[in-house]
């Protein structure tokens, strides 16, 4: 639809993606934060941060399918919080050694990818609403993470947040997740099922018409947005170095903002993971600013929604464009 | 799917009974006497008057603002409100600081709270449909606005409080031995009946939701209608505030943000399609009320927590699987 737009924006060149306000955003936000914060750009400084970003990140990432595909995963905290407590609770059941470890982090993967089945069964198959199923999955998984471990608490070994905030291969860890996950997402972009997700989330008919299993499809999307958030809780419990119940809450609704800032359309078809991890990076350095930037803490919702919402309008202006 | 409002005139009545049966406000009603049934079961005295009038308050809350949830989802364009909780706090905030315990303040506070709320939920509908913002973001950001707003505003200290007259209207009996928010969701759902079976702003939002397109092409104000609901969703969401606040006494920032999500619950399993073109508020009511029946006769269980939240979150799921299942490829 044409319309009549700002000069400033006509002068933009014309094939801008719709992310390019986020990266934009984002870079301006990255300078700013340069200067605000002493050695900001020194290797632990950037560690320390890539370490509180990378959760949402991951969940960010893994969302990105299920909405590519026309659906909505509102049951990733829920899930994060589930694999944290499975994984802290088999890790204390099996003593603390590297064995107890690598089984503790299987159980939480293996229980992120049964909430996925869960879920992709619950709405790929029987076809229940995406929005209010999730919604009710996440009271489910809460609910066992409640059952399976009360209250915050246990501890997990000295070896498992030493390695999560440490260095593997010479890379800190942290940069090595973000490195792989990078890597997923650049090899899922070359591979026909990212195609068939923007089909079915782009005419779900046509797609249906031309024979893609649609069922097959829109469960697999949930089974790699619940495996991403299980990764991004084994993020967590590195960081915290313990379990909680209660943990991951804002990442279902934040990760649906960050996949929204990246440019992928929420209403399915168009997009990509790789503008979801700019999003969620805005989200993480929108906080870091405005905490070294000296404004009280109370500010940060306020500032956060209107950047996300400046940020979002921004790119539909310049999408609109075209 | 068709719009409940056709009649199924070409049905014999076996059939037709048959459709009612499976409505979802059928089911939703039949969930209701099952729920109070159990109720009363497990805690003799469950259903007696005074306790059904108590549920029902609660149930007043959630239907009231409901009721907002439900027109903009009426109005399709994947229309959603997420930030109702948060013009709930809003509305009982302003309320409380028009008031401040003062019975002579009440009109001008309900007219303060929401008059705000419905500019802001006409911003969120500007957003919407002048800047195009998906509504789940654009809603979510306004959720994040006002309650940084109201923080920063507060610094966190909850101020204002209820005039005495504002808490009776909500918990002591007024006619009948009902308490007037009883009263005034009646209204409410008389007028959402009028407005959305008699009025040509209803028949515009059942026709913008149903197929946008089409209601342009016979000249429809589309972007008009869709704005309109949002900031009717945001008064309806200011007036919940001030009933909380006269439910509660006081208010605190984020005593509306409980009522987020099951505004869409209820929205949901009482009928209405988050496509948007068919369902009603009737429904939602019923949704409402079945929704705050089964959280009451959970806590009647003793179970811990986590065992009436499992409960609470297998019920929402079967009820969804029930009549709440998209046929074939279509969403």
């Amino acid at each position: 639809m044409k319309r009549a737009l700002p000069s400033a924006l006509s002068a933009l060149p014309a094939a801008l993606p719709a992310w390019a306000i986020t990266a934009a955003a984002l870079t301006v936000l990255v300078i700013v934060n340069g200067l605000l914060q002493p050695g900001f750009f020194d290797g632990t400084v950037l560690q320390s941060n890539l370490t509180t970003f990378l959760p949402l990140v991951l969940v960010a990432i893994g969302q990105t399918y299920v909405v590519l595909a026309g659906d909505i995963d509102l049951s990733v905290g829920a899930v994060a919080a589930l694999v944290n407590v499975v994984t802290v609770t088999v890790i204390a059941a099996t003593g603390d050694g590297p064995d107890a470890i690598l089984a503790g982090l299987a159980a939480g993967l293996a229980v992120a990818l049964a909430c996925g089945l869960v879920n992709g069964l619950l709405i790929g198959v029987v076809g229940l609403q995406p929005m209010v199923a999730t919604f009710g999955t996440a009271i489910l998984f809460s609910a066992l993470a409640l059952r399976i471990l009360p209250q915050a608490g246990l501890p997990v070994p000295d070896a498992y947040w030493q390695t999560y905030g440490g260095a593997v291969l010479g890379l800190p860890t942290v940069l090595l997740i973000l490195l792989l996950a990078i890597g997923f997402v650049a090899l899922l972009a070359r591979r026909p099922f990212q195609t068939w997700l923007k089909a079915v989330g782009g005419n779900r008919g046509g797609a249906f018409q031309s024979g893609l299993d649609l069922r097959r499809i829109r469960l697999s999307a949930y089974l790699i947005s619940a495996l991403f958030a299980g990764f991004a809780a084994l993020c967590l419990t590195g960081e915290t170095a313990s379990g909680d119940p209660l943990l991951g809450q804002s990442l279902g609704l934040g990760s649906v903002s960050a996949v929204a800032l990246g440019g992928t359309l929420l209403s399915g078809g168009v997009g990509g993971a790789a503008g979801s991890i700019l999003g969620a990076l805005l989200l993480g350095m929108i906080g870091n600013v405005i905490f070294f930037a000296g404004l009280p803490f109370e500010y940060q919702t306020l500032v956060q929604g209107l950047i996300v919402l400046a940020a979002l309008a921004g790119g539909v202006l310049v999408a609109r464009r075209r | 799917m068709t719009a409940p409002s056709l009649s199924p005139s070409g049905l014999s009545t076996g059939s037709r009974l048959a459709t009612l049966a499976a409505s979802p406000l059928a089911l939703a009603l039949m969930a209701i006497i099952v729920l109070l049934g159990l109720g009363e079961m497990l805690s003799p005295g469950f259903a007696r008057g005074d306790q059904i009038i108590r549920l029902l308050t609660v149930a007043a809350l959630l239907g009231i603002a409901a009721a907002g949830q439900n027109l903009v989802i009426l109005a399709g364009g994947e229309g959603i409100d997420l930030s109702i909780g948060a013009q709930i706090s809003f509305g009982a905030i302003i309320a409380g600081n028009v008031m401040n315990g003062s019975d002579a303040a009440i009109a001008h506070a309900i007219l303060a709270a929401c008059g705000a709320t419905f500019l802001v939920g006409l911003v969120n509908g500007l957003g919407v449909t002048l800047v195009r913002l998906p509504p789940l973001v654009m809603t979510l950001g306004m959720m994040a606005i006002i309650q940084g707003g109201l923080v920063v505003f507060s610094q966190g200290i909850p101020s204002g409080n209820a005039a005495p007259a504002l808490m009776g209207f909500i918990n002591q009996p007024a006619l009948l031995g009902l308490p007037g928010i009883l009263l005034a969701w009646a209204v409410l759902i008389v007028l959402m009946g009028l407005l959305l079976r008699r009025t040509a702003l209803g028949f515009a939002i059942y026709a913008v939701g149903a197929n946008a397109r089409a209601a342009r092409l016979v000249g429809l104000p589309v972007r008009a209608v869709r704005t309109l609901v949002y900031g009717l969703s945001g008064a309806l969401a200011g007036l919940t505030g001030v009933f909380v606040i006269g439910y509660t006494g006081n208010s605190f920032i984020s005593v509306g943000d409980q009522y987020m999500l099951p505004t869409i619950i209820a929205v949901v399993i009482g009928g209405t399609s988050l496509a948007g073109g068919t369902g009603g508020y009737v429904g939602t009511v019923a949704g409402a009320i079945a929704l705050v029946l089964l959280q009451s006769v959970l806590t009647t269980l003793h179970l811990d927590f986590w065992g009436r939240q499992l409960i609470f979150g297998g019920t929402l799921l079967l009820l969804l699987a029930l009549y709440g299942r998209q046929t074939g490829p279509r969403v």
